[in-house]
Order: C-alpha cells, then structure tokens, then sequence
C-alpha cells in the first residue's frame, strides 16, 4: 500500500531524512518510534507530501507522491491523518469539522455529509458533541473528533503523527482505544508513537530511527525481545522504564 | 473673555447633516473596497510567487510612505484625466469619484497589512490539517485559514475604520465639503469659525469615542 | 508609463519661480526644508509629553492614570485636521494674554510653524504614550517589584531601569511613528505653511507641470521614509540588549 524508497531530505544544510526505505502492507500497522529529532514525524509527512524531499520515492497505492504530476488533493483525500495537536478547526462545530472535506472535497451532498459524520461520532464514543465547537471539548475528546474527521474521507490508509502526545495522561487511554478498535478491523496505518503498550497490542512492525536513518525494522514481537542495535536498546529501555505504558 | 455664539449652528445642521452623509460614504466605500482589495493583497504577499508578493509588497510601501495629503492631491490629477479619457465628459462628481479612488487604494494597503497579521497568527497546523484532508491551497486559505483570521482581526479592522473616518477630514484639500468642510465654510461665513469648529470637534470626538468603547467591549467578548 | 514619465518636461524644475526665489528646484527644497524642520520640532515635542503621559498611564492609582487617559483619548478621537484648525483659528481666539500676542506679535509664517507644531507635537503625543505604556508593561510587574525592593523609589525605578530597556524595544514603532509625524506634517498645507506638499501644488498651479511637480515630490517623500528606515535601523543594532529579541519588525 505505502512505499518509502531511499528517500532523503535536506533542510539547508540540514540532512533530516538519509536514505529511508520501508513499506506498509494493506491492513499492517507499523509503529514509527525513535527519539525526537530523528525524523520520524518528518518521514509520515512525507507520505502524504505534506513535507516535499529531494531523492527516492514514496508510492501509495501505486501513485508517486513526489512526481511532478500527481494530483496530491486528490491522494491526501484518500489518506488520512491525525496530527500532535489535533488541529481540528476552532471555527466550525464539531459536526462540520467532520462534514467539510466531505462536501468541499469529495463532493458529498450535505445530508450525506452529516450522516456519516454522526455514525462516525458514534463509533469513537462522541455523538453527543456534536454541536459543540472543539474548544468545548477535553484533549482526549478533541483527538478522537480528529481522528473520525480522517476517517470521514474512507481513507485507504491512515497516518499517525505522535496522536497522544499532547494529551494529559488520563486521556491517552481513549484515543489508544479508538485507535486499536480501528487496527482491528484491518486499516492499514503507520504510526508515530511513545506508547510502547500500543505497539505490543496491536503492531504487526516496529521501526526504530535514529538521527535521520531507519535503523531497525523488525516484526513486532523480535523487536521486543531483543532489539538489534544499541540504539534501539537504549531507546528502549528508557522508554519502558517510565512505566506508563501497559 | 471671548464671547461665545453658538447661534449659526441650528440653522446650520441640516447641510451639517448632509455633509456627515458624505463623510459616511466615503467612509463606506473605502472600507468594502479597502477590505475587499486588503484581503487579496494580503494573500498575494504571502504566496509564494515571488511576482505576487513583490508587488504586493510595492504596492503597500509605497501608499504608506506618502501622505494622504498627496494620495487625494494625485487622485485627483489622474482620476479626471482617465475618466474624461475614456467616457469623455464626466457627468459625476468628480471630486467625490476621485476621493472614493484614493481612500479606498490607501485604506486598502492598510488593511493589507492588518489582514496579513491576521492571517500569519493562524497557526501553521491549520493549513496541514486543510491541505491532508485534500483540500487545495485555495480551499484551506478560503474555508479555514481566513475565517479564523478576521474573527481575530476585527477589532483592528473597525480601528482602523475609525481612524478612516476621521481621515475623512482631509477632502478639504481637494475642495470637496464633507462634515468637516461644511463645519468651515459655515463658520468662515457667518464669522463664526471659533463656534464651528468646537462643534465639529466635539462631534467627532463624540462619534469616534463612542465608537472605539464599542471596539474595546467587542475585544472583551473575543478573548473570552 | 516609462515613456510618459520621460516625456515629461524635466526642465521646469531649473526654471525659476515665480516668487523670484530662485529655481523652482530650490522651491521645492524650501518645502523639503519646512517639512523637516516641522517634523523634527514636533517630534521632541511628542517625545517629551508622549513620554509623560505613556509613564503616567502606567503608575499605581487612579488619579495620574485617568488624567493620562483622557489625554489620550481626547488627542485620538479628533480629527489632525479639526486639532490644526482647532491651534490656529481657535485658541488665539479664545485664550487671553498668549492668544493675543500670536496674533499680533508672530508674522504669519511663524504663526504657521507654531501651530503645526503644537498641533503635530501634541497628536503624536497621544499615540507615542501608547506606545510608552505598552513598551513598560511589556517587561512585567517584575521589573518594577524588583527595582523598588533594592530601596529605589519609583521615580527611580522608572529612569534607571523600566524606561531604558522600554526605549529599546519600542523603537521600532517609535519609528513608525516619526514617519507618521512626517506624513502628517502635509497637512499644515491646509494653513498655508509651505512644506513640501503645499509647495507642490504651488508649482502645479503656477506652472500646470503637475505630473513633474508630485512625482519629485513623491519621489522625495519616499526618500525620506527610506533614511528614516535605515537610521531606525542603525540606532536598533546599536542599541541592542545581548539575549533580548528586538521588538516586532
């Protein structure tokens, strides 16, 4: 479904991606984890060219995201994605967060729009919000709001830019949740987390970078047993340490 | 002590009243168009033809490194010149075409600059989130990022309509009469230039104050 | 446009005027003169008073903020226009010894200068308090705490350590402001003193060369803004606090 190539990109001076090669498999979920500053954030939003680079080649389902003549609307409407801080759009009410895409992009009729935006509110446990504007709502909520908005468009594919990373603890358990129901049922999604209980639960891949590279990409449970590098241990170790996780 | 005479005022108000109408359309048609034009300028200086931005760029340094003294003085030489050009003879007011063209370019280059403000306090996020549900530049500029700008922005664009206002004043030097012109010529006729003036201070101060208490109340409400 | 422009007669500007004062270049530099000497004059005079009023609208109390405020909002609420016309036809008028001595004792020339002077000085003034007030509250209680903690009183406080850092980082919109005065001084044309913009209408009306006459006005308004800039800018770097970002560019 997404295929990463030897990508690399530079900012200036700056080499902030060396090189990467990777893929997801239609209804894999591959775990993108790495101390900050390693690109990982940058590498996801090179998938959907929300970030541009200069070598190699990312494909989704089949289309060049980097070629000259790619319709990226067009393929951004078919993936989606959730950012670090929701971003969900302060002016418009939570319903017609989810309906605008719909109607604007998509060309959906408003009934339509709004029907499916409901079911979608239901499914991530929020259909009493929906008249509500997105300041009126918790972190926890606000994420999962965000998260039915991608999933409003029927993504093929689902991109994860550090979801719970801006939320308070108490609520980084119902997003994981929504996310892991959504793993279930067989979305392909790559993911750029902390949360190691995540990734044990629910991840088929586990890539580790370091400082622009891919370091490790190993299947699930080999990476939890006995990560291949250094790096990767050292990472780990940490991060298991502070004992959030399950 | 000077001796007061207010009585030329009564008599005066009905053309005192038709001149504050004129003020007021000058003021109108300079903050449509101003804000109309501003907004495209606006988002021309931010985009990423240099072309675009350049010469949004020229166009708003320059109409604020002159006087506005100077902008109506130019107006006025050029608007006759290319209305009789190309309609021949004008059956409009000249003068007041010629201030409506050159208050609403001014202001325009004014709100330019408010609006870009505005549009640059929208977080970047906004337009990641706009542009990955496949929304195009035009799109997100339009259904997200401008929107959130002008709540944000409209204290300041109602304080720079009053400033507008008062700006309104300076016809004078193009010799057509608004409030502020019919408050002289009555004074300046009757003797009773002192009184008039007063007056007309007094009633801008009036108006403006009144006004700019509307903005503050209207500042409480947004941040809140 | 280009060849409109230089088919314009360039030539008039070394005909002489019809004041006999020379070239009508040199005519048009009286009024570049007058322009600047009228900014430069109400400019330390809004410095001065804007300076005033800006530290009184930001000390403890009621009493010396309020008497601030409604400076401010008094010289912001009229029109630049009515306040000239206010300073010239007005308060001689109405105010006893002074008013009368400018009317009598001062040529017209001078009457002019004064007035747009006072007028400029005194509208600026309003706007350059603002900027003083945010300039000071914009470094915090702290501050101050800290100053009068040491034993300073607040007079002190005010001179040796909130005003000096406030300066900084206002001056850029204390530029703005200068260009502002330089703008505004066009409008004691309105008068009859002979800055830059009424001498420009002057040598169109005598000479019907209006293209001529406002683009080297023009021209020379932008100059203008353009020196401002650059010695704004000069006087910022080497002003510069280490470890403080300037204010807003």
């Amino acid at each position: 479904m997404i295929s990463i190539k030897a990508v690399s990109k530079w900012y200036g001076e700056f080499n902030v991606l060396k090189e990467c090669s990777t893929a997801v498999s239609k209804g894999e979920v591959v775990v993108v984890c790495g101390p900050s500053g390693s690109g990982k954030s940058t590498l996801i939003k090179c998938v959907n060219g929300l970030e541009a680079f200069q070598q190699g080649e990312i494909f989704v389902d089949g289309i060049s995201v980097g070629a000259r003549n790619t319709n990226l609307s067009k393929l951004r409407s078919r993936v989606g994605m959730v950012f670090q801080h929701f971003e969900l759009f302060p002016h418009l009410t939570v319903i017609q967060n989810l309906t605008i895409a719909q109607c604007k992009v998509l060309g959906r009729g408003s009934r339509e729009a709004t029907e499916k935006g409901q079911r979608l509110l239901d499914v991530v446990g929020l259909a009493a919000h929906a008249a509500k504007f997105p300041a009126q709502l918790s972190g926890g909520q606000q994420q999962r709001v965000a998260i039915a908005r991608a999933l409003a468009m029927d993504p093929i594919a689902m991109l994860f830019d550090e979801p719970t990373s801006a939320l308070d603890p108490e609520m980084i358990k119902e997003v994981l949740d929504v996310m892991v129901k959504l793993a279930q049922e067989g979305m392909t999604m790559m993911v750029v987390t902390h949360e190691m209980g995540f990734a044990r639960e629910v991840a088929h891949r586990v890539i580790f970078m370091d400082q622009g590279q891919i370091v490790e990409d190993r299947i699930k449970a080999d990476f939890f047993k006995s990560p291949g590098t250094d790096r990767a241990q050292q990472f780990l170790s940490k991060i298991l340490s502070h004992g959030v996780q399950a | 002590m000077y001796q007061f005479d207010w009585s030329s005022i009564p008599g005066a108000l009905p053309y005192l009243w038709q001149g504050m109408v004129r003020t007021l359309q000058i003021t109108g048609v300079a903050i449509v168009v101003g804000i109309l034009l501003g907004t495209l300028i606006a988002v021309a200086r931010l985009s990423k033809s240099s072309i675009l931005s350049n010469l949004a760029a020229l166009y708003v340094n320059g109409f604020r490194s002159i006087p506005l003294v100077m902008v109506l003085l130019w107006f006025y030489l050029l608007v006759p010149q290319i209305i009789s050009g190309l309609f021949g003879q004008p059956g409009v007011d000249i003068r007041l075409l010629s201030a409506f063209v050159a208050f609403a370019l001014f202001e325009a280059s004014y709100y330019a600059e408010i609006i870009r403000a505005g549009i640059q306090s929208v977080s970047r996020g906004q337009v990641s989130a706009g542009l990955a549900l496949g929304m195009t530049s035009g799109q997100t500029m339009r259904l997200i990022i401008l929107p959130q700008a002008f709540r944000r922005m409209t204290p300041l664009l109602l304080t720079q309509a009053i400033i507008l206002f008062q700006d309104t004043s300076l016809v004078y030097v193009i010799g057509l009469a608004e409030f502020f012109g019919v408050a002289y010529n009555t004074g300046n006729r009757d003797g009773t230039l002192v009184e008039l003036l007063l007056f007309a201070g007094a009633i801008y101060f009036a108006i403006c104050f009144g006004a700019s208490m509307v903005v503050r109340s209207l500042q409480k409400k947004l941040v809140s | 446009m280009v060849t409109f422009v230089a088919g314009l007669d360039w030539n008039i500007f070394f005909q002489p005027a019809f004041d006999g004062s020379g070239t009508y270049l040199r005519f048009l530099l009286v009024g570049f003169q007058w322009t600047l000497l009228l900014s430069i004059t109400a400019w330390i005079l809004a410095f001065v008073v804007g300076s005033i009023v800006g530290v009184l609208r930001t000390f403890p109390g009621k009493l010396l903020p309020g008497i601030g405020a409604v400076y401010v909002e008094v010289f912001r609420n009229v029109p630049l226009l009515v306040q000239l016309f206010i300073w010239y036809f007005v308060l001689p008028e109405i105010i006893p010894g002074l008013g009368t001595w400018f009317k009598q004792g001062l040529n017209p020339l001078l009457q002019q200068f004064v007035s747009g002077v006072l007028c400029l000085g005194f509208f600026t003034a309003a706007r350059v308090a603002e900027q003083v007030r945010s300039g000071i509250n914009s470094l915090g209680r702290g501050q101050r705490g800290a100053g009068l903690a040491l034993g300073l009183n607040l007079l002190q406080v005010y001179q040796l350590i909130l005003l000096p850092v406030a300066y900084r980082i206002i001056i850029p919109p204390l530029t703005s402001e200068f260009l502002n005065i330089i703008k505004n001084s066009a409008v004691a044309s309105t008068i009859g003193l002979v800055e830059l913009s009424r001498q420009s209408q002057q040598l169109g009306e005598f000479t019907a060369h209006w293209y001529e006459s406002f683009i080297a006005v023009t021209l020379l308004y932008g100059l203008i803004n353009v020196t401002v800039m650059i010695v704004s800018r000069f006087i910022e770097r080497v002003t510069h606090l280490p470890g403080y970002v300037g204010g807003r560019h």
